[in-house]
């Protein structure tokens, strides 16, 4: 990482997203965006906000409702030598494209045995929690990062959103870069004001595939993502006012995935509660466990413990999803059940 | 557009060397398959889809292309790479999943990959039609030359990658050509069965594109009607649909019974095998003599002999190589 990082800025993802793309485009002319609404509208979640006045609407291209034509125009853009972003408005619409995504995008290197390379960024919005309904709040993390082939992102917040971003637009490999809606700054959503911080306005990149400890404790590991970051950084104030310790660690990045930071934390905590606004079965919160377990089950005192979203569609109406949706309190209480 | 004598006898070269290039591969591919055939085994494993029959429209389209364009191919994609000038030999080594293949095995015949000529396949029907508008979209956003061609079957038109891929090619006027290769089966469904009108040119005018539909799979109408499509696309008039009546002399894949073709059906289409077809033609009206053809098919075996040799010769790829290549060096 490098970083500036001397003033006092604070941006929202939305904004440190669109910074930047802004920077690189400014550098690198084979940068270009592609989606629906990212044109005149600035992308619905406001990440691409500004550009197509600055570059224009050849690098800024508004497309046609055709997630599987562009997302594989993107695959072969980017194996003729152009970087492209392409924006997915809802990781739930990746029932219609994911042949683009899984089997095109993601298996070209392999298949040509690393003779083409595919640096492209696919960006999608996840997650709920503002009774949008079954098709557009899912978050779908273990669904992308169980496919070989992509590198998976997820940002807490605006300094790693815009370094994450910057990173990925620099890789030679696609990279999934899932924006959690709950944290975008955007106000009609509710946002997380702790995802709006400090975020140099010089370039810099967050490395892909190095988790963070936000946290430092003893007692137990707390490991989430996005919107997952921010319950846990809440369940560990009200953990201390126990005198509970808890350890926040923020994976930044699902593949890779920096399972060393894990597995230290725990080695030190003995606990592990996992995070995860994705489905349980299956997933990103089973895939942490075990990771930990398969290494060494001795360091754990307790049987680790996970707090996602329950096997079900989400629901609508806002008392139902508020009651699927991981919060502190439910953390708090997998504390407790662990001691 | 009239193909000159070298353009005739490029083409019937590419023909030949495709053709020979799979009856040697049919061959081997028997071999540690019988007396029972499982697919498995024998040193070409894995499903084997012939072209065969097919060779005019690889030959007729790419003798307009240079390296410098792009094609994105089929699962049935050998003689679309041969005549795209992909490397022989890393092809052959390919097919036999070894080392020196284009992917040292990873990729298989449904994935070659020849980057210096930007040729590439697929095995997901109408897969290719997205990356070709890519591609193509990357020459036109550089101010580079060059024209993307999506070669597909006719049972892809049905899907619906190729429709969104014909939008945005019309939308924003990109340098693409689709060439829907008619061999009237998919696997076993026929066009009458799976397409609700007879010619896919047709669907071109939804789009606002020039269709084109090329009965007989002639090989010089096929180089007239692509030659003006890919014309009107290097100088900015944007795509083409192309429909090609061809031949499948083989079945959907090795190991196809066939049962479901019409009595007679094969038979018929061998007696318009498109080679000696096309040598008759060439001369009977003075093209070139029989020592000419006969030289060229000569050379083409060779060139064949060689791949073939290489790709026996070659080193399989370390287990552990599957490891790597998931991410870019």
């Amino acid at each position: 990482m490098s970083s500036n990082g001397t003033n006092e800025r604070k941006l929202t993802i939305a904004r440190a997203m669109a910074e930047s793309i802004q920077q690189e485009m400014q550098i690198n002319e084979r940068v270009f965006v592609m989606g629906e609404d990212i044109g005149e509208l600035g992308g619905v979640f406001g990440n691409t906000r500004g550009l197509l006045e600055e570059f224009g609407k050849s690098r800024i291209r508004d497309t046609p409702i055709s997630e599987t034509a562009f997302i594989s125009a993107a695959v072969g853009a980017a194996q003729d030598g152009m970087r492209p972003v392409v924006e997915l408005m809802f990781a739930d619409f990746f029932g219609v494209c994911f042949d683009a995504i899984y089997n095109l995008m993601a298996k070209n290197i392999y298949f040509s045995g690393g003779g083409v390379s595919v640096p492209m960024v696919l960006m999608t919005s996840t997650g709920g929690g503002y009774s949008d309904g079954g098709q557009h709040s899912q978050c779908l993390y273990g669904s992308f990062a169980h496919l070989p082939g992509m590198k998976v992102v997820s940002p807490s917040n605006a300094f790693d959103a815009k370094g994450l971003m910057t990173a990925a637009m620099r890789d030679d490999s696609p990279v999934v870069y899932m924006f959690h809606k709950g944290l975008q700054g955007m106000g009609w959503l509710g946002t997380e004001a702790g995802a709006t911080v400090n975020t140099p306005e010089s370039d810099y990149t967050v490395e892909i595939g190095k988790a963070k400890v936000l946290r430092e404790g003893t007692d137990v590991t707390l490991v989430g993502l996005a919107m997952g970051v921010h319950n846990a950084l809440k369940a560990a104030d009200q953990l201390a006012k126990e005198d509970v310790s808890a350890e926040v660690i923020d994976l930044v990045s699902l593949v890779p995935l920096d399972r060393e930071t894990i597995i230290n934390s725990v080695a030190k905590t003995g606990r592990l509660i996992v995070v995860d606004e994705d489905y349980q079965s299956y997933g990103v919160s089973g895939e942490i466990i075990t990771t930990v377990c398969e290494h060494d089950i001795s360091k754990l005192k307790a049987a680790p413990k996970r707090v996602a979203y329950p096997d079900v569609p989400i629901p609508f109406a806002r008392n139902m999803e508020q009651f699927c949706l991981p919060n502190p309190d439910k953390i708090v209480a997998a504390y407790q059940a662990m001691v | 557009m009239t193909p000159s004598k070298d353009q005739i006898l490029w083409m019937y070269r590419n023909m030949v060397t495709s053709r020979r290039f799979e009856e040697i591969i049919e061959e081997i591919y028997m071999e540690g398959k019988t007396p029972a055939f499982n697919m498995a085994n024998g040193p070409i494993p894995g499903e084997m889809h012939l072209s065969n029959g097919q060779e005019p429209v690889a030959v007729g389209v790419c003798a307009h292309l240079n390296a410098d364009d792009i094609v994105t191919a089929t699962h049935r994609p050998h003689h679309q790479a041969i005549a795209k000038g992909v490397n022989l030999n890393k092809m052959a080594a390919e097919i036999f999943g070894k080392s020196s293949g284009f992917s040292g095995g990873r990729g298989g015949h449904m994935h070659i990959f020849d980057p210096d000529v930007n040729f590439a396949c697929s095995g997901i029907v109408a897969q290719g039609c997205g990356p070709a508008c890519g591609a193509a979209l990357s020459r036109q956003m550089q101010n580079k030359p060059g024209v993307a061609v999506s070669f597909l079957g006719e049972g892809a038109v049905n899907q619906g990658a190729f429709h969104e891929a014909m939008n945005l090619a019309a939308l924003w006027k990109l340098p693409v050509i689709f060439v829907v290769e008619d061999n009237a089966w998919g696997i076993s469904v026929s066009k009458e069965a799976s397409t609700a009108v007879p010619r896919n040119d047709v669907r071109a005018a939804a789009y606002g594109m020039p269709g084109h539909f090329i009965e007989n799979n002639d090989p010089y109408a096929i180089f007239d009607v692509a030659g003006e499509a890919i014309k009107r696309a290097r100088e900015g008039g944007g795509p083409s649909l192309i429909e090609i009546e061809t031949y499948r002399l083989a079945g959907h894949f090795m190991g196809d019974a066939e049962g479901y073709r019409p009595e007679g059906e094969k038979e018929a289409l061998i007696e318009k095998d498109p080679i000696p077809a096309m040598r008759a033609r060439i001369l009977s009206d003075g093209t070139a003599s029989a020592a000419e053809l006969d030289a060229i098919e000569t050379e083409s075996q060779s060139k064949v002999n060689e791949a073939i040799a290489f790709a026996r010769q070659s080193e399989l790829a370390a287990d552990t190589d599957a490891l790597t290549s998931v991410f870019a060096a």
